[in-house]
């Protein structure tokens, strides 16, 4: 029997639902490949927000890490995020635990991650004169040709040679739907009239609260470096405090609920780094947004594929950088081998897969870091060893490395198990952490 | 706007790279310019061109393990990102389509030094009918 091959030729109309950096991706990349092709495409992206609106109409609620890892891919590919957009330059991490502090510095000592806004701003922001990540990428999507259509996708549907997207003023037909609604829409329910199985990924409810201090405050309380928290309390799987132009932006991630926010606001560590923080507690922009921690299990179908955190992210790390990569993966399955499912699973799954299977060892890992806050001379022994590299110029520095990837996003989950199993890195962390038991510290110390 | 920027500050005059030094790294240029010089087998400096916002360089050590093929100094003040070899070539052997752009830089510089070549031609063989015909 002769069957038609599902691909992309000109005229052919891409439908995109959401267009948050996952969906803004997709179509400039998609574009980009039909241009150097000489192929005509038409991308309409379907996307209810105007990031250009200060507080939550404008935002997609996340913790404006972009991470050096995504850095670097941009910058190859010939994407620069602009001054406006760049909040803060990020050139170092200190990380906080219950009883001390440890500062690592980016490999080259320079500012290697960028720290962003998802939106026009925070609700009580009163500078207009930046933009934020998500309005630059929709930008730029529709600098290479695509179409934003600002509207609620209301339903999907298969027609017998075609997908059928409707909002409530209109419907149209496309070759091809690509799902990029995140993990905050309901829009799986849409998915389920065009795709077989279960398309609903693992989720779980973070906190953030943008907190205005001025840029001068900002820079004196934090600096260029991102504070990471991994303090003994139930359920928080880490912290991080965000510095952020006039804000600081502070994320928790794990099982968040009311005592895990007062049992944080609380802590010693996080009123030393933030003096006053426990009146403040929230700022006047804060949200409880749901975090992708398991992906659906599937994510394709003819004609269908889903991208970014409807699919697949990064366990509690570089959402975005994981947005960027299942992106460009269907973009290039769609532009260069077809788009049935079959394509798709060629094409697309190996990148999903990976990123599926990484988080398998970052749950191990952030599973041990829980064990490890409640073992104090472990904690002891992490921070010595860190502590003792970073005086160091001679020592390897394999807990610095080891702990910057897993915090920053640069290296996958697997890598840093890897390096973390190691027997030399196992021995070192051990003399540290025996050397803390005989050596106790007396007080909260900052190495 | 100091603080939206990314990359490391260096100053006007200040080399970025060096023509000779081995190449561990490519760079970005996330603001500022910077100017292309290269020194002559007989000691002799010249400017082979700037580069502006955007510009990647210093790739070609990272493809042919040789060393740095010309000097690349800040124009005034300039921020300068860069790219490590073996993550780059790790997402490249992951992800082939990200060398397309340094592939059109590339492929940009030889189409301008395709130019450069036309145009000495052509000044070459003026000089020499000229010399000729006197
Ligand atoms: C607390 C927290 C902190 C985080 N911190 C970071 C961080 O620091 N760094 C990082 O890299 N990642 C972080 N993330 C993850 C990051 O936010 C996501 O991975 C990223 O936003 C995914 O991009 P996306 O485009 O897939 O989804 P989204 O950004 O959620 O975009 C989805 C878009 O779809 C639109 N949409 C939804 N339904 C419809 C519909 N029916 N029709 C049309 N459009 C629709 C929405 O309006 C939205 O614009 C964090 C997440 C959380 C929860």
């Amino acid at each position: 029997m002769l069957t038609m091959k599902l691909e992309l030729d000109d005229g052919s109309r891409i439908a995109v639902i959401g267009g948050g950096p996952a969906g803004a991706m997709f179509s400039y990349f998609l574009l980009t490949f039909a241009n150097r092709m000489d192929m005509d495409l038409k991308v309409d992206i379907y996307e209810p927000r105007d990031f250009a609106l200060i507080g939550p109409p404008g935002c997609n609620m996340c913790g404006g890490i972009v991470s050096e890892s995504l850095i670097q891919m941009l910058a190859t590919e010939g994407i620069r995020l602009p001054e406006t957009v760049i909040q803060r330059g990020i050139d170092s991490y200190v990380l906080h635990t219950d009883e001390s502090s440890v500062r690592i510095n980016t490999p080259l000592a320079e500012q290697r991650i960028a720290t962003v806004h998802r939106g026009g701003g925070p609700r009580d922001a009163d500078r207009l004169d930046w933009g934020g990540l998500d309005g630059y990428l929709l930008d730029l999507a529709e600098s290479i040709g695509a179409n934003v259509i600002h509207d609620r996708v209301s339903a999907i549907e298969r027609s017998d040679t075609n997908m059928i997207v409707s909002t409530r003023r209109n419907s149209e037909e496309y070759d091809l739907a690509v799902g990029a609604t995140g993990a905050n829409s309901t829009a799986w329910k849409l998915y389920e009239k065009i795709a077989e199985g279960e398309l609903h990924p693992e989720l779980t409810r973070a906190y953030i609260t943008e907190v205005k201090l001025g840029r001068d405050k900002v820079d004196e309380m934090f600096g260029s470096s991102l504070h990471i928290f991994l303090l003994n309390i139930p359920n928080l799987d880490f912290a991080a405090i965000v510095p952020k132009g006039d804000y600081a932006t502070v994320a928790l991630l794990g099982g968040i609920t009311e005592d895990v926010l007062d049992q944080f606001f609380s802590s010693e560590s996080v009123r030393n780094v933030f003096p006053g923080i426990e009146n403040i507690g929230e700022g006047a922009c804060h949200c409880s947004p749901r975090m992708n921690t398991g992906a659906a299990p599937v994510a394709f179908a003819d004609r269908f594929v889903m991208v970014g955190d409807s699919g697949v992210s990064r366990l509690n790390k570089d959402g975005i950088g994981a947005a960027y990569r299942t992106a460009k993966a269907a973009a290039l399955t769609a532009a260069f081998r077809g788009i049935s499912a079959a394509d798709f699973e060629k094409g697309f799954s190996p990148t999903y897969d990976t990123l599926a299977n990484d988080n398998g060892y970052g749950k191990f890992m952030f599973g041990f870091v829980h064990k490890a806050r409640r073992m104090k001379p472990l904690m002891r022994g992490i921070i010595g060893m860190t502590s003792r590299e970073q005086k160091s110029d001679d020592l390897q520095k394999k807990m610095s490395m080891a702990l910057w990837d897993l915090f920053t996003g640069s290296a996958p989950y697997r890598d840093v198990f890897y390096r973390m199993i190691n027997p030399s890195f196992a021995l070192r962390l051990g003399y540290e952490s025996a050397k803390s038991i005989i050596f106790k510290p007396s007080a909260k110390q900052s190495e | 706007m100091q603080d939206g920027r990314l990359g490391k500050q260096f100053f006007s005059g200040e080399v970025i790279c060096r023509q000779g030094e081995t190449g561990e790294v490519m760079f970005v240029i996330q603001a500022g310019i910077a100017e292309v010089t290269r020194k002559s087998a007989g000691g002799g400096e010249f400017k082979l061109g700037e580069l502006s916002e955007g510009a990647v360089f210093g790739e070609m050590s990272i493809f042919t393990k040789s060393p740095r093929s010309a000097t690349v100094t800040a124009k005034g003040d300039a921020r300068i990102l860069t790219l490590d070899k073996r993550g780059f070539l790790k997402r490249v052997h992951e992800d082939p389509s990200l060398a397309f752009n340094i592939l059109e830089t590339l492929s940009r510089r030889v189409q301008q030094l395709d130019e450069k070549v036309e145009s000495l031609q052509i000044a070459i063989t003026e000089t020499i009918s000229n010399v000729g015909d006197e």
